[in-house]
């Protein structure tokens, strides 16, 4: 027997809850789609959902860190927000590494989580946690709605505060006695923040003290971050690095913000950067850094980063300029209007000698790599995706070792292709990034690079991919192990390798026949060519096993605590 | 060095959670917190005494501070004319004889006895936090049994003279 509450019909023009409303404020901000999954405190939410006739697109997923790492996806190719709804307590709370990897990687996300009734939080109700409390620190800003009538405005200015400035996740915490009570009225969505006012146009002062320097630079060097992405700069990037002929180097965030195949790029740089790039760092004598954070893994250690430049810093965010380097040209801006700026100006350059010492470091240590006869070379597999997608693939990856051979291989020329979990470095990200992605850009090849390890904490996301019919490619490169930690065992802990080897994996194939999904495996380099370019010509998801050598090492390196000069494994 | 750093906040809910929790994650270490609504409505003023290592450390903080929502505007006040006072109150041993010498002790620093009991007087004191530390120390010797203080509240005096570096160089 199913016992049912006895409801009186109602029609829908006669009642209008908390719910209905809060779906109109998101109708009202353009979203399309919503990246979710239901719960107890959510209910009258997902009704509202239901009953909803606005176009836009609710994707459930299969976990809630697979919905916000969707959401986040979407967000890195669209520039959009993206929106995730989840529940309270442990929906909210299975939320907090996407959000972390947000916050980190400064992605626009606004995140709606449930909550129990006003009249018990502070209980140890059911389902209940402290969610503003949890996410705090790792949020741009978060609320929680108090009354019906501030929810208008509450929406509002979540989404004017995660999508303006530098980007960040916005939590909005909704008790369910909000969403569930029945209004009859329209509130006011106006707001005034007088605390948050981003500035956007560079300081003319600082512009004309920035184009003098570089007048005078005899070595001169732009490092281009993921800022340049955001405010849709690439352009006059490209035409201002072009004007002055100044050399460019990369941030992992920043590949594709600046032309991976143009002559006057040295690569990405850092850890695992390129020799001619982390040189270049080294014996700069101006750094213009355009929206980066001076990462620990891009500076290495700080006493030998840049010893002898003059640091100019672009960043929209005052609190990252002198954080980590001594800044002597602060430039509180906008990358785009910056660069406009910078671009209006008389700039001489003269610094062919450095050019030239550039582009014989590029020449000489170049990226290198050993082929295999068994099983395939990873960075092999990178290259020939690149080929097969002809470079204008979105990529997504989690972190590790396929990462840095990703970053490194798939030469990105064009901006937002690339989706990496970046400042937090997690795993289990790839995937699920390739949905929203995918959801984001319909029209595009999305190729999911992932490895064995970060495929696994995440992989239930198959379902979405089957249930959505989006044609992700997913890349396994399975090397039977967490290869960034086995290689730094290998490397610094005497090859003591602790936990780092799986004895059992699944057989990924099969696996993704359970899903519906088509799965391959590719074990020999030489069938890799002809199966890869049966696998892009699908028209449909895939699941690729590719079989990879376990011995691997990400090359070269700057090991940790050493400086951008210090790299080993420059050649082979 | 201390720094005295004052801060005008938008008056809304978990605003000092998310201050304190910044400080604490970024490991300032605060000597003191002050807090309480300003002469507009919806405005808090806070005060805060925290410990930086350098320039670039304090730097760092007057930016981290700016950069929540909800603060409008940061200023470190350490270098300029100000007015800074903090409240204690401490509850010293005493039987009847002492209690005169105690009184003696402190009508120099203008402190008042709020409530005395058969064994105890609490102290009520008022001023720059180097005055409320002297006094608490000529104190000691009676022994106290509880001592609390509401940390400095400051502003900016109503006059600022034009060179101010060595008026107030450590008014801590």
């Amino acid at each position: 027997m199913t016992l049912k509450v006895k409801q009186v019909p109602k029609s829908e023009t006669e009642f209008m809850t908390g719910a209905d409303l809060f779906i109109q404020t998101l109708v009202d901000e353009q979203v399309d789609t919503i990246f979710g999954y239901p719960g107890g405190a959510v209910l009258p939410i997902y009704d509202a959902v239901y009953r909803s006739k606005a176009s836009f697109k609710h994707v459930l997923s299969r976990h809630e860190q697979g919905s916000i790492h969707a959401a986040e996806g979407y967000a890195r190719v669209t520039g959009k927000p993206g929106v995730v709804i989840a529940t309270s307590g442990p929906g909210a709370t299975n939320l907090i590494t996407g959000i972390t990897d947000a916050m980190m990687d400064s992605l626009p996300l606004v995140i709606f989580t449930g909550q129990v009734a006003s009249g018990v939080i502070g209980t140890d109700a059911f389902q209940e946690a402290d969610v503003l409390g949890i996410t705090t620190p790792i949020t741009k800003y978060n609320y929680q709605v108090k009354t019906i009538e501030e929810l208008p405005r509450v929406v509002k200015e979540a989404f004017h505060i995660a999508s303006t400035g530098r980007p960040g996740p916005v939590v909005v915490d909704i008790p369910k006695n909000i969403s569930a009570e029945v209004t009859g009225g329209s509130y006011p969505n106006t707001f005034s923040l007088p605390g948050y006012q981003p500035n956007v146009n560079p300081n003319p002062l600082q512009i004309t003290k920035l184009a003098e320097t570089l007048s005078h630079a005899k070595k001169p060097l732009i490092l281009a971050g993921a800022g340049v992405l955001f405010s849709k700069a690439s352009a006059e990037l490209k035409e201002f690095a072009e004007k002055y002929e100044l050399p460019v180097a990369n941030t992992l965030l920043g590949l594709g913000s600046f032309p991976g195949s143009h002559p006057q790029m040295l690569g990405m740089a850092g850890m695992h950067g390129t020799y001619a790039a982390n040189m270049a760092l080294y014996e700069c004598d101006v750094l213009l850094n355009i929206g980066a954070r001076f990462d620990d893994r891009l500076t290495g250690n700080l006493q030998h980063f840049a010893p002898n430049a003059k640091v100019a810093h672009i960043d929209i965010d005052p609190a990252e300029i002198g954080k980590n380097i001594p800044t002597a040209i602060p430039v509180v801006a906008d990358a785009k209007a910056a660069l406009q700026a910078l671009l209006a100006k008389d700039i001489k350059t003269d610094h062919e000698d450095w050019q030239k010492g550039l582009q014989h470091n590029k020449l000489t240590f170049p990226l290198w790599y050993d082929r295999s006869d068994e099983l395939l070379s990873p960075q092999w597999l990178i290259d020939q995706i690149h080929q097969i997608s002809e470079g204008d693939a979105i990529i997504t990856t989690d972190v590790g070792q396929h990462q840095m051979w990703t970053a490194q291989y798939y030469s990105f020329d064009k901006p937002n292709k690339w989706v990496t979990s970046g400042g937090l470095g997690t795993m289990g990200f790839g995937f699920p990034a390739a949905i929203g992605a995918q959801l984001g850009a319909p029209d595009e090849l999305v190729v999911a690079v992932v490895g064995d390890g970060g495929f696994q904490m995440t992989l239930q996301e198959l379902s979405v991919l089957k249930e959505q019919q989006l044609p992700v490619k997913v890349i396994i490169v399975n090397n039977q192990a967490l290869g960034m930690v086995r290689q730094w065992q290998e490397s610094f802990y005497e090859e003591r390798y602790s936990e780092s080897l799986f004895v059992e994996n699944p057989d990924f194939v099969k696996l993704a026949e359970s899903y519906g999904i088509k799965g391959v495996r590719i074990e020999k380099e030489a069938d890799a060519p002809e199966m890869l370019e049966e696998v892009f010509s699908y028209n449909g998801p895939v699941v690729v096993d590719c079989r990879v050598v376990q011995k691997e090492c990400v090359y070269p390196m700057i090991a940790p605590g050493k400086g951008l000069h210090e790299m080993i494994g420059v050649k082979r | 060095m201390k720094r005295i750093i004052t801060a005008t906040v938008q008056d809304r809910s978990g605003v000092l959670n998310r201050i304190t929790g910044m400080l604490h994650k970024r490991q300032f270490n605060i000597d003191s917190i002050s807090v309480g609504k300003s002469e507009t409505e919806g405005i808090s003023k806070m005060t805060f005494v925290i410990e930086v290592s350098d320039h670039q450390n304090l730097e760092q903080l007057t930016k981290q501070l700016n950069k929540q929502i909800d603060v409008i505007k940061v200023s470190d006040i350490t270098e300029k004319a100000i007015v800074a006072r903090e409240l204690a109150l401490i509850k010293v041993g005493s039987n009847g004889h002492q209690r005169a010498e105690i009184q003696g002790i402190i009508s120099p620093f203008r402190a008042s006895v709020i409530d005395v009991s058969k064994e105890s007087m609490t102290i009520q004191v008022t001023g720059k936090p180097d005055k409320v530390e002297a006094l608490i120390e000529l104190l000691h010797p009676y022994g106290i049994k509880e001592l609390t203080k509401t940390g400095v509240t400051a502003f900016l005096r109503g006059h600022q003279p034009k060179a101010v570096t060595d008026l107030h160089a450590t008014p801590l």
